[in-house]
C-alpha cells in the first residue's frame, strides 16, 4: 500500500484482510511486505497464533472438564461439556456406523476449534487490528499501517486447506484400510460404469478413473472453500458495515445476530461432512 | 489467496489437537456420560421393581390380615364353646357330687339306725328277761325250770 492509498476504502479493506506474515530473507527473519517475494515458505503468523490459541484454549476448556468428570451428579459446567460432547457423539452414531476411536474425538476438535476460530468474527473489527497497530507503532516503531492482524483464522485459505487435507488424508487412510489398495484401485475404476464385457470393461476405465477422482477430489476443495468462503465474506461484510459511519451501529447489530447462526451453522457443516465422508470411505458397499 | 507454508503449520496444529483431544480428552468424557446413563437406566429399572414389590407386599399384607381375623374369629368361637363345655361340665360335677354326699348320709343314716334298733332291741329282750325272770321267781324253782330259762337265755 502506498501512502496515498491508505486513507481510501478500499485501502481500508485491504489492510484489513491482510495477514500478518513472516519470512526468511537472506538468512533473515522478515515481515510483511518484506516477505511479498517470499513464495510458499512464509507463514501467517496471525493466523497461526490465533488458531493455535484457540485449539489449546479448546482442548484446555474440555481437559479440565474431563479431568474432573465424575459419573455422579455433574455440576454445571460439566454438564454444559457433555452437552456438546453428546450432541457430537449422537451426530457420530447416526451417521458413521463402523467401529472408530478416532470419528468422535476427530468430529469434536474439528466442531469446537471451528465455532471458536468462526467466534472471532463478531469482535468488532477494528478493535484487535487497531491495538495491534497501536502496539507495534508503541513498542516497535511501526508504521500502524504495516501492522497487520486477521483474527479470524477460517478467512485464511490456508487454515481451511489444513483442515481439508486432514481429513482427504483420513479418507484416503480409511478407504485403504476397509477396503486394501486394491479394493481402492477398484473402487476408483470400476464404477460408476461397468459391464459384463471385459474389453467394455477396460475401455470404461479411463472414463470411470477421471470421474471417480473428480469426485474424490471435489470433497476436501468443498470443504476447505464452504468454510472459507463463508466466513471472508462474512468478514468482508463486517468490514464493509464499519466503513459507512454511523448507520453502522443498526447494520452491524443485524449482521452480527444473522452471523451467529452462520458460525454455528458453519462449524456444523464442516463437522457433518466429515463425518460423512469417512463414513462413505469406510463403507464398502457402493 | 494464496496457500503457503501456514498450511503445513495448520496441518500438524490439526492433527496433534485431535490425537490430544482422542487421548486425553474424549475418553473420560464419553465414559463419565456413559456410566451415568448405566447407572439412571439401573435406577429406573431398580424403582420400577421395587414399585411392583411394593404392590404385592400390600396384597399379601392384605391376606394375611384377612387370615388373621378369620383365625382370631374362630379361636374366640373355640373358646366360647369351651366355656360353655367347662360350665356343663362343673354343674354336673357338682352335681354328681352332692348326690354323692347325699347318698352317703342316707347309708351312714340307715346304718345308724340299725346299729341303734338292734341295741334297742337287745336292750328289750333284757329287759323282758329280767321282766319275766321277776314274775317267775315266786312261781317255779329255779331249779327244776334252769333249763327251760337257759334255753330262754341262749335264744335272745
Amino acid at each position: 500500500m502506498a501512502a496515498g492509498e491508505e486513507l481510501t476504502l478500499s485501502g481500508h479493506i485491504q489492510h484489513h484482510l491482510t495477514n500478518a506474515k513472516m519470512c526468511t530473507v537472506d538468512g533473515s527473519v522478515a515481515f510483511n511486505k518484506a516477505c511479498s517475494e517470499a513464495g510458499f515458505w512464509t507463514w501467517h503468523i496471525d493466523t497461526l497464533a490465533w488458531s493455535i490459541g484457540l485449539g489449546l484454549l479448546f482442548l484446555w476448556i474440555f481437559r479440565s472438564a474431563a479431568k474432573s468428570a465424575t459419573t455422579g451428579v455433574p455440576g454445571k459446567f460439566q454438564c454444559f461439556i457433555e452437552m456438546v460432547v453428546e450432541f457430537v457423539a449422537a451426530n457420530v452414531k447416526d451417521t458413521f456406523h463402523g467401529k472408530s476411536a478416532l470419528i468422535a474425538p476427530l468430529a469434536l476438535t474439528i466442531f469446537v476449534w471451528v465455532f471458536l476460530m468462526n467466534l472471532m468474527d463478531l469482535i468488532p473489527v477494528d478493535f484487535l487490528p487497531a491495538f495491534a497497530g497501536f502496539v507495534g507503532e508503541q513498542a516497535f516503531g511501526m508504521d500502524s499501517h504495516d501492522v497487520y492482524m486477521k483474527i479470524v483464522p477460517t478467512t485464511d485459505i490456508n487454515l481451511t486447506a489444513a483442515l481439508a487435507i486432514g481429513v482427504f488424508l483420513l479418507m484416503i487412510g480409511y478407504s485403504v484400510k476397509i477396503k486394501g489398495v486394491i479394493g481402492f484401485i477398484k473402487e476408483l475404476t470400476l464404477h460408476p460404469f461397468s459391464s459384463s464385457n471385459l474389453v467394455v470393461q477396460i475401455l470404461l476405465i479411463p472414463f470411470n478413473l477421471l470421474l471417480e477422482t473428480i469426485a474424490l477430489v471435489a470433497k476436501p476443495f468443498s470443504l476447505a472453500l464452504r468454510l472459507f468462503g463463508n466466513l471472508y465474506a462474512g468478514e468482508l461484510i463486517f468490514i464493509l458495515i464499519g466503513a459507512v459511519g454511523l448507520l453502522q451501529l443498526p447494520l452491524h447489530f443485524i449482521w452480527a445476530v444473522f452471523h451467529i447462526l452462520v458460525i454455528v451453522l458453519q462449524a456444523f457443516v464442516f463437522m457433518m461432512l466429515t463425518i460423512v465422508y469417512l463414513s462413505m470411505a469406510s463403507s464398502d458397499n457402493h | 489467496m494464496n496457500l503457503n507454508a501456514t498450511l503445513l503449520g495448520e496441518l500438524i496444529a490439526f492433527a496433534v489437537f485431535v490425537l490430544f483431544c482422542m487421548k486425553f480428552v474424549w475418553p473420560p468424557l464419553i465414559n463419565a456420560i456413559e456410566a451415568r446413563q448405566k447407572k439412571i437406566a439401573d435406577g429406573l429399572a431398580a424403582s420400577d421393581r421395587a414399585e411392583k414389590d411394593l404392590a404385592l407386599a400390600q396384597d399379601k399384607a392384605k391376606d394375611q390380615l384377612k387370615d388373621a381375623k378369620a383365625q382370631a374369629a374362630e379361636i374366640i368361637e373355640q373358646a366360647k364353646k369351651r366355656e360353655a363345655k367347662m360350665i356343663d361340665e362343673a354343674v354336673h360335677k357338682a352335681n354328681a357330687e352332692r348326690e354323692n354326699i347325699l347318698a352317703q348320709a342316707k347309708a351312714e343314716l340307715e346304718a345308724e339306725r340299725n346299729r341303734l334298733r338292734e341295741e334297742l332291741r337287745k336292750q328289750v329282750a333284757a329287759l323282758a328277761v329280767a321282766g319275766a325272770e321277776k314274775i317267775l321267781q315266786r312261781s317255779i324253782d329255779e331249779a327244776a325250770h334252769s333249763d327251760i330259762l337257759e334255753k330262754l337265755v341262749q335264744e335272745l
